[in-house]
Parts: C-alpha cells; sequence; structure tokens
C-alpha cells in the first residue's frame, strides 16, 4: 500500500465513514459477512437465525452463519414496561441496556443484583449469557434473579417462562446464547442500595497462591471481591497483583453528591500490532502493579470506576490491532485445588501467552440454568491478541482446563474446538434434549453454535 | 413545559419524549397504536422526573376528525399545554412509491395535508392560549428536488413552506414554529436502506431539537453537518442535479 493509500485510509476508518453493512463482528473485532438489522418492533422483526443485543461477546456468540447472514439487534427495543418502587421489580424490553438502566435507577437508589463488568450490555445479552459479577460468590449468575422471560420460540408462538413457569425453556435460555429463542422482555427485581458509592480495600499481593487464597479468604467478609495479575512476572513473584474488595457505601461514610461518570474517550483508530508486544505488555502490568504502592488502601470510589473500569475507553476494542482480540475466561474448580492458578499461569507463560489483563474472580455455587458458566472455583479471564498462535494456546489451555475439570464461558470464546468443548461440558447433551423440544429444527442458531453445538452451517 | 408528541412511541419521537421526561417536562404521548401507547407510557413514567405527567392518547395521523379532540384530551391531561411537537409521518422509497399509487396518496396525504391539518388545530389551541413553540419534523427531502425522493420529498416541501409560512405569520403573537430537517437518522423508520455518510443517531438528533425548542429557533438540520451538506445540493445548478445520483 503506497503512503497515500494508507493514510487515506486511515482518514476513512477514523471518520466512521467505514461501511459496517455488509459484516459484523463481535467485541473481539474479528469480521464475518453478515447484516445487523435493528428494528424497534421485535414482533415484527423479519425471521432471523439469532438475536443479539449490543454485540459485546467476544467471539461469535452473536455472528448469524454463512448460511442466513441475517442478526436482529435489539437495542432500540429498549422501552421499560412497569417498575414497582417498592420491591424494585423491573420488566423491560431486550434492548434496555445496562447503561440506561444505571442512569435511570441509580440516582433512584437502585441497581442491578448482578452486574458484568460494562455497562455496554442489553438486559437480553446477561440473560443469554447468565452473567457474573463480582459478587457471584454471595448472589449468583444475573439469570437466578430473572423472574420472568418472555421469549418467541420456533414456531412464532411467544412464551412467558421463569423459575415456576416452563421450567424447562427458562433454565435453557438462561445462559443458552439466544439458542432457544429470541428473548423479548425480561423482568427481575432491582436491588435497593444504601448510596450510589462503593467502599473499596484494595491489597497488593505478592504471588499468585498468596492472591487465591486471600480471595477465598475475603469471600467470606465481603460482598464483592475481583483482583487483577500480572501474567507477566516469573519465579517467585509469579502472579503478583492487587486484590480488590468492595461493598455499597453506607450513608455516614459516601460523598452526598451523585457520582459523574467519566467523559468518554475514544481509541481513534487501530493500533499497529508492534505496539501490543511482550514489552508494551511487561510496561503496562509493572505500571499498574508498582502505581499500588501502598501494601493496603482503601476508601470511596465511585460504582462506575469500580464496576466499569474500561467503560470509558469507548473502543478499546480497537487497541488489539487489525487482527482483533480474544478473551480466555475459564472456572477451575475448587477441586483442582490451590495451586491450579498457577500451574495455569506457568502453561500460559511457557507457551509464551501474554495478556495485557488478567483477572481471576472467585465463584460460588452453580445455577441450575443448563450451560451457566460458573462452578464453585476461581475464574481466570486474559485477553489476547489474535495472532498466528492463537488457536494452538487456547488447545493447550483448554486441555489443562478439562483435565483439571473446567470449563470454558461461552460469552468469550471464539477458538474453542468442539470436542473439547464436549469434554468440558456434560451438560450439553441435556441443553440439546431441551431446546430440540422447543425447535426441532434447530433454526435458531450462530456462528458459535455451529463450531461447538455441531449445528448444520 | 406542557408538550404534546405525535409519534412518540417511536424514532425521534420516542427519544425527544424521553429527554422531555427525563429533565421534568410532562408529557402526552399520541400514536395510533393502544398498546404502543401503554408501553411507551410506562416507559416515560419510569425513566421521568419525579412529578412529571405523562399521558397518552389515541390519535392517528391518518384520521384528521381525532385531532382537535386528541389535543383537548392532551391539554386536559397535563392541566395546560404549550408546547406540540409532530415527529410522525409516513416514509416509503421512490421504488415503491412509483410502483404503488395507493401508497403514495397514503404518504401524500399523510406527511402533507393530514399534518398540516393537525398543524392547524395546534395553531389554534396554542394561539388561544396565549402561544407556544409548535416543532415539526420536515426533512432534508424537501429542499431540493432529488431523483431518490422526489415524491415523499414534494410532500416534504409543501409542509417546510407551510412551517415557514406559520412561523413569519404568527412568531409576533407568541407562536414559535420550529421545522426540523432531519438528513438520515438511524431509525426503525430508515432501518434496512443504506446508511450515508454523516447519518445521526436518535438521541442525539433529539438533544438539538430540545435546544432548538428551548430557543426557538426556526429551523434545525439534524444532525448540523446536512446543514452544510444542503447548503451545497441547493447551490447546484440543475444540470448538475440531473447528472448525479443523489
Amino acid at each position: 500500500m503506497s503512503p497515500l493509500a494508507r493514510w487515506a485510509r486511515l482518514v476513512y476508518e477514523f471518520s466512521g465513514m467505514r461501511s459496517s453493512e455488509s459484516l459484523v463482528s463481535g467485541w473481539g473485532r474479528q469480521f464475518v459477512p453478515g447484516v445487523e438489522l435493528r428494528p424497534e418492533d421485535l414482533h415484527r422483526a423479519p425471521r432471523a437465525p439469532l438475536f443479539r443485543g449490543l454485540g459485546r461477546s467476544y467471539g461469535d456468540s452473536s455472528l448469524p452463519p454463512s448460511s442466513q447472514p441475517l442478526v436482529v439487534s435489539t437495542v432500540r427495543a429498549d422501552r421499560i414496561l412497569a417498575f414497582d418502587e417498592v420491591t424494585g421489580m423491573l420488566r423491560a424490553e431486550a434492548g434496555l441496556s445496562l447503561k440506561a438502566l444505571n442512569r435511570t435507577f441509580l440516582p433512584k437508589g437502585f441497581f442491578v443484583p448482578v452486574t458484568p463488568g460494562t455497562q455496554f450490555v442489553t438486559l437480553g445479552g446477561m440473560v443469554a449469557a447468565d452473567v457474573h459479577g463480582k459478587n457471584h460468590h454471595v448472589d449468583g449468575c444475573f439469570g437466578s434473579h430473572v423472574r420472568r422471560l418472555s421469549i418467541e420460540v420456533a414456531d412464532g408462538r411467544i412464551v412467558e417462562c421463569g423459575p415456576d413457569l416452563e421450567r424447562e425453556l427458562f433454565l435453557a435460555t438462561v445462559g443458552g446464547m439466544g439458542l432457544t429463542g429470541h428473548i423479548l422482555e425480561v423482568e427481575f427485581p432491582l436491588s435497593r442500595i444504601p448510596t450510589p458509592w462503593i467502599y473499596q480495600e484494595s491489597e497488593r499481593v505478592p504471588d499468585v497462591d498468596t492472591y487465591v487464597r486471600k480471595l477465598k479468604e475475603a469471600a467470606h467478609e465481603w460482598p464483592m471481591t475481583v483482583g487483577w495479575i500480572d501474567c507477566l512476572s516469573r519465579g517467585s513473584s509469579l502472579g503478583r497483583g492487587i486484590l480488590l474488595k468492595g461493598r455499597w457505601a453506607r450513608g455516614d461514610e459516601a460523598p452526598a453528591n451523585f457520582p459523574t461518570e467519566w467523559p468518554d474517550v475514544r481509541v481513534p483508530f487501530t493500533m499497529p500490532e508492534a505496539v501490543l508486544g511482550r514489552l508494551s505488555v511487561q510496561a503496562f502490568n509493572f505500571g499498574l502493579y508498582w502505581s499500588h504502592f501502598a501494601k493496603q488502601k482503601s476508601g470511596i470510589v465511585d460504582p462506575f470506576r469500580y464496576f466499569y473500569p474500561l467503560d470509558f475507553i469507548k473502543d478499546w476494542n480497537l487497541g488489539y490491532g487489525r487482527r482483533g482480540l480474544t478473551q480466555y475466561q475459564c472456572v477451575l474448580p475448587d477441586a483442582a485445588g490451590p495451586d491450579a492458578a498457577r500451574r495455569f499461569l506457568e502453561l500460559l507463560t511457557s507457551r509464551g501467552g501474554a495478556s495485557f489483563l488478567c483477572v481471576i474472580k472467585d465463584c460460588g455455587p452453580q445455577s441450575a440454568a443448563l450451560l451457566s458458566f460458573p462452578m464453585p472455583g476461581i475464574s481466570i479471564a486474559l485477553d489476547i491478541a489474535v495472532r498466528d498462535d492463537t488457536q494452538q494456546l487456547i488447545d493447550a489451555l483448554n486441555e489443562f482446563v478439562i483435565a483439571e475439570g473446567g470449563r470454558i464461558y461461552l460469552a468469550k470464546d471464539a477458538f474453542t474446538r468442539r470436542e473439547h468443548f464436549e469434554r468440558m461440558e456434560p451438560r450439553l447433551a441435556e441443553f440439546q434434549r431441551v431446546r430440540r423440544v422447543w425447535d426441532p429444527t434447530l433454526r435458531f442458531k450462530s456462528r458459535q453454535s455451529i463450531r461447538l453445538f455441531g449445528d448444520a452451517p | 413545559m406542557k408538550a404534546v408528541v405525535l409519534g412518540a412511541t417511536r424514532g425521534m419521537g420516542r427519544a425527544l419524549a424521553r429527554k422531555l421526561a427525563e429533565r421534568g417536562d410532562s408529557v402526552a404521548v399520541l400514536g395510533r397504536d393502544s398498546a404502543e401507547l401503554e408501553r411507551s407510557g410506562a416507559d416515560l413514567r419510569a425513566r421521568g422526573a419525579p412529578g412529571i405527567r405523562v399521558a397518552t392518547i389515541a390519535c392517528d395521523l391518518e384520521k384528521p376528525d381525532g385531532f382537535k379532540a386528541a389535543l383537548d384530551a392532551a391539554e386536559d391531561a397535563l392541566l395546560g399545554l404549550d408546547t406540540v411537537i409532530v415527529t410522525a409521518g409516513l416514509f416509503a422509497t421512490q421504488e415503491a412509491l412509483e410502483a404503488d399509487p395507493a401508497l403514495l396518496a397514503r404518504v401524500l396525504t399523510v406527511d402533507f395535508s393530514n399534518t398540516v391539518l393537525f398543524c392547524e388545530e395546534a395553531r389554534k389551541k396554542l394561539l388561544g392560549r396565549g402561544g407556544g413553540t409548535l416543532c415539526v419534523f420536515s426533512s432534508v427531502a424537501g429542499d431540493r428536488g432529488r431523483k431518490p425522493v422526489v415524491l415523499y420529498g414534494a410532500a416534504k416541501a409543501g409542509l417546510s413552506r407551510y412551517l415557514e409560512g406559520l412561523d413569519h405569520r404568527y412568531r409576533g403573537q407568541g407562536l414559535k414554529t420550529v421545522c426540523v430537517k432531519p438528513g438520515f437518522v438511524r431509525t426503525g423508520m430508515t432501518e434496512g436502506l443504506k446508511a450515508p455518510p454523516f447519518a445521526g443517531e436518535p438521541e442525539a438528533v433529539a438533544d438539538q431539537v430540545l435546544t432548538a425548542i428551548d430557543l426557538g429557533l426556526p429551523e434545525v438540520y439534524a444532525p448540523a453537518m446536512w446543514g452544510l451538506v444542503m447548503g451545497v445540493i441547493k447551490g447546484l445548478p440543475r444540470f448538475v442535479m440531473r447528472r448525479v445520483g443523489f
């Protein structure tokens, strides 16, 4: 490419003029041919194999099959249909985003019972991925709080379901990645919060074994825990990190004003891949670790920074270069032993894997939902820039996870092989059975269900 | 502010009604489908500032007989009325309109005659109350005779002229008219069409329109970039317009 053409391309990408009409992608920016429609009335939406929300799943969960390259986004179906100020019960169309929800209900003293790490998700997406948050060890996944779902099933009927109504369909839909039908409406209670602020204690931890021990200890006292580790440090400081523990602040310790959201920052264009080399990952992690110079800190933080630290950089996925990124997130069960995280990191570093951010969370009991991700243990999430050897790296990590009895999170996955998935997911057969009851011809499908569940392409 | 929004169940009307309710204005939602009205009413009540009034009133732009009653009902429900906003309208592509005379008659009637009839009722109502703001969504399609929007553009051209005249005639008596000319905005109405450069989002358009209503601006292009684009297009000689595709 000539320098002039290169500049023209840069200006073109920067101006937002690049056409997204014929390509769709997940958050990982691996584009496939497809059209995304955004109707306001989901009942009259064109017949499509798949609905999606804001497309924040990293891999191919929200991408339509190549044979029917059409996906319907629910984002314009975003009305709040009922809200009870006393019980907090909320019913809304599936496209309501968490960002809009927070903007409306945080000032009223309500918050979702479970939030993922970004506000750019829809209620329908939160159900389909059965998202979890920093409070999983206490409150479980989002789906365990849902009372009712309205779903358009394969024969065109609209079915209401919940934990006590069409339970089978409900349990397959929660965490079912949109494969049982199109989620139209979601009903669940919001939780009352004392203030919109968070009291947080954070602690610098010298290595991963200590980190996991302290994470599990903190679970007894703190409703929300999370932490970040440096997966490039080696030897005795392998997996050094920062553990964050939080709870909603009480009225007497929180500021009286309402927290303001940060202004948006945008990544102006796709980063050249050289920026993402091992050295910069190392520098970033070194900086993050030592920015927490004090061994322990505590104080009041605003909820946006606490729950959604990356949201204020709007297109941070562009930072991963032209080939995009993937996230590898797995859960390692308690039975794998307290040193499982260290062995996982040793495998990762021995394979030359470098991750900007490595987040380790505590997981509580498994939900009754058929494909819900968490199980008692720890969850490890890595952001990985896509390279030539990414497939081999994911294969190796999956072999490890299978041997330890763990599993991966479908909402993040783009590279897992079907045979690996089947070995880590004994619940798959039951899910497929329920799915076929409601959709005998498997009309609903995604690129991911073709890749992992063996659906016809 | 006590505002009627005809077309608030969808698109830009929905975004605009939400912004009004969120900042503390009372809103009467007018629309043709009662189930849709209920859903939008609930949405505005949940999102709106405490203490505002939200009313839902059936009104169909294809049934002019009901215009006066709907405005009266809105005035009663809101305990007054000072702003009338019309975002409702029909859109169809040039090809569809050329192929179907019945559809063409509907589009011309709804987008011009009936919208003017509704505005006339609103004008009388607002002038009777001592003035107010009438904000109507026309379109950039009416600014110039253009190949892709000959028929739709003709209806919108008539509407734009009407609104301009109305503003000149009655502003002195306290009735401000705001003519909104949206360019391509990504809503349910334009769903499935190929978006040109500078396509807007309904929320951003709603912000602009709200400012125009507050300031009483007679004309607003949204997104603002379309003002420039149309400025150029309006200046093009006919022999150029005949050759280009837009």
